[in-house]
């Protein structure tokens, strides 16, 4: 397993947002994470990507424990993510976006730069095409040059899942990466995400678009009021009557 | 050449004076740069002031080392003050980092070595204009060259958006932290050159309407680019000398003149006065017509 979540509880003053959470993802797989509003789903992929804490439980990540590491130090074990409310950098441009998204690996050292040596040039040339190439990705390389705040709501979510994959990470977390988007950007995203997994990288992902994860996950969990409702393949879970009373029901409507 | 000298005895001391405010503006820019409003920066060059004053003066330390002491004390000080104060956020850490101003200004008040409120007195003259300058064309250079590196992308991502910039990786303590200290370090360094400058510094030069001021350059002048800052210093320092050559005493209505000003930068050109002139965050909002949906 190359993510190992056990027994973890995150509370917010009396909320029990996450109550005794047990989760695995095996490495290079698409995971889905459904439920309804409130189940938690969010809380776990900051929990996995450090932005909180756990208030008890373990997180294995590669076979070793990293609940207590703080979001920098995950990132730099691989781990690289979207948020629900979309948090670009808006004053920069988008190919600046993913060149920020560098961080981990890319040097860019000072003093280089600052004597105008020509290696800080070509690192920087380097580096700029390796952000088109994540843009082109997503499908907004056109857009390199616009502010992050001028795109529409779809393009802004794939600039982040641009930005995301500029660090080469290992496992991508998305926080309803198709949300809003037009039924043609979904799709494109659908591919985007199976050919990433194709490549080895393990993927969880959570969104009410239920024909969107049926068709993308190999495995699929539930949750509700913070726990794990079911585990399985689209079919097992999609069957299964606590889920079908719980979510798949009440989302008929609005999918 | 006897129009220039002339001009030097009647201006020298506002050339100097705009040259050290640009670097102090230029020191605030630098923790501002990661997002961290400051109100530290006037009592960062009062430490690294009175620090290499008194070096000089009451040691007889020779005028550049004593410089470097006071820059060096000052940024350690600010890494000191900055590892916990760096926590707050907005304008927790404006109060927070104005309280400290605060503590250095009655420090500097009420002990000996400093002088007291009489401020330190007979600190020879050593700072040259070129000196000045030449401080100001290596930091604004090195500021320059500061973005777009390592450093300079950390800093810019925090400022964007913190949450985002250490899901991806930025250990944004250390980063916010080091944009603290190179700026009270720049700030030190300012400090030490203004103290050899007039023979006598005075707690009242580095207290709080001067942090203020100096945050005021940086909104005025625009702080998406280096040379913002060190625009506004220039032209709210010389505009009171530029309003007395025309006949208007404006020395009183100076804060008031700086406050309209303010105001007016802030509503018509939020990026500051460096976005009339082409390429900054300013333009670049406006220039995507095309941003809407393309198809479907
Ligand atoms: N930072 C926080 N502070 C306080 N309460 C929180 C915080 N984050 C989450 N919660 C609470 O924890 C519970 C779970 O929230 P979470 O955002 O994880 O749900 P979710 O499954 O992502 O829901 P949605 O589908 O609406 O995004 C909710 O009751 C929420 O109010
Ligand atoms: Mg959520």
């Amino acid at each position: 397993m190359f993510v190992h979540v056990k027994d973890v509880t995150r509370t917010f003053g009396g909320v029990k947002a996450l109550d005794g959470i047990s989760l695995a993802v095996k490495r290079g797989e698409v995971h889905g994470l459904i439920g309804p509003n409130g189940a938690g789903k969010t809380t776990l992929i900051n929990v996995l990507s450090g932005i909180i804490a756990p208030s008890s439980g373990e997180v294995i990540l590669d076979n070793s424990p990293v609940q207590t590491l703080p979001a920098y130090k995950l990132a730099a074990r691989g781990v690289a993510r979207t948020f629900q409310n979309i948090r670009l950098f808006p004053a920069m441009t988008c190919l600046e976006n993913v060149i920020a998204g560098q961080h981990l690996v890319a040097l860019r050292p000072f003093f280089p730069r600052l004597f105008c040596l020509p290696s800080a040039g070509r690192q920087e040339k380097e580096h700029r095409r390796q952000a088109m190439d994540c843009l082109a990705r997503v499908g907004i390389e056109s857009k390199a040059h616009f502010p992050a705040r001028a795109l529409s709501y779809g393009e802004r979510r794939r600039l982040e899942i641009a930005r995301a994959l500029a660090s080469r990470p290992r496992l991508l977390l998305l926080d309803e990466p198709v949300a809003g988007m037009r039924q043609q950007e979904v799709e494109q995203v659908g591919s985007l995400i199976q050919s990433l997994a194709a490549e080895g990288m393990t993927i969880l992902l959570i969104e009410h678009n239920m024909s969107f994860v049926m068709g993308l996950c190999a495995t699929i969990t539930v949750l509700n009021f913070g726990r794990t409702l079911v585990t399985g393949n689209p079919n097992q879970v999609s069957r299964h009557p606590e889920v079908i009373e719980a979510y798949l029901g009440a989302s008929e409507n609005n999918a | 050449m006897e129009a220039l000298c002339q001009f030097f005895a009647i201006y020298g001391s506002l050339v100097n004076f705009i040259g050290i405010n640009a670097l102090l503006a230029l020191s605030l820019y630098l923790t501002m740069a990661a997002g961290q409003l400051s109100l530290g920066s006037a009592a960062f060059a009062g430490i690294g002031g009175y620090t290499a004053g008194i070096l000089t003066m009451k040691l007889g330390v020779p005028f550049l080392l004593s410089v470097a002491a006071g820059s060096i004390l000052s940024g350690l000080v600010g890494l000191i003050i900055g590892l916990p104060v760096l926590r707050l956020r907005g304008v927790f850490l404006a109060i927070a980092t104005l309280s400290f101003g605060e503590v250095v200004r009655i420090a500097v008040l009420n002990l000996d070595i400093t002088g007291g409120a009489q401020g330190l007195v007979g600190i020879p003259n050593l700072t040259k204009t070129w000196g000045i300058y030449l401080a100001l064309a290596v930091a604004g250079y090195t500021i320059a060259r500061l973005r777009h590196s390592r450093i300079g992308w950390c800093f810019e991502s925090i400022r964007e958006d913190e949450t985002a910039a250490s899901a991806m990786g930025i250990n944004t303590t250390y980063y916010k932290t080091l944009s603290f200290v190179l700026g009270a370090i720049l700030a030190g360094f300012a400090g030490g050159l203004y103290a050899h400058l007039n023979y006598i510094i005075t707690p009242r030069e580095f207290g709080f309407s001067v942090a203020v001021d100096l945050l005021i350059f940086n909104i005025v002048g625009g702080i998406r680019v280096w040379y913002g800052p060190v625009l506004g210093a220039v032209l709210l320092t010389a505009l009171p000398e530029i309003l007395r050559g025309t006949g208007v005493t404006a020395g009183p209505i100076r804060m008031a003149l700086n406050g309209l000003i303010l105001l007016l930068v802030i509503l018509f050109l939020p990026n500051g006065l460096v976005s009339i002139f082409g390429r900054t965050g300013q333009e670049r909002e406006k220039a995507p017509v095309d941003a809407v949906p393309e198809e479907g």
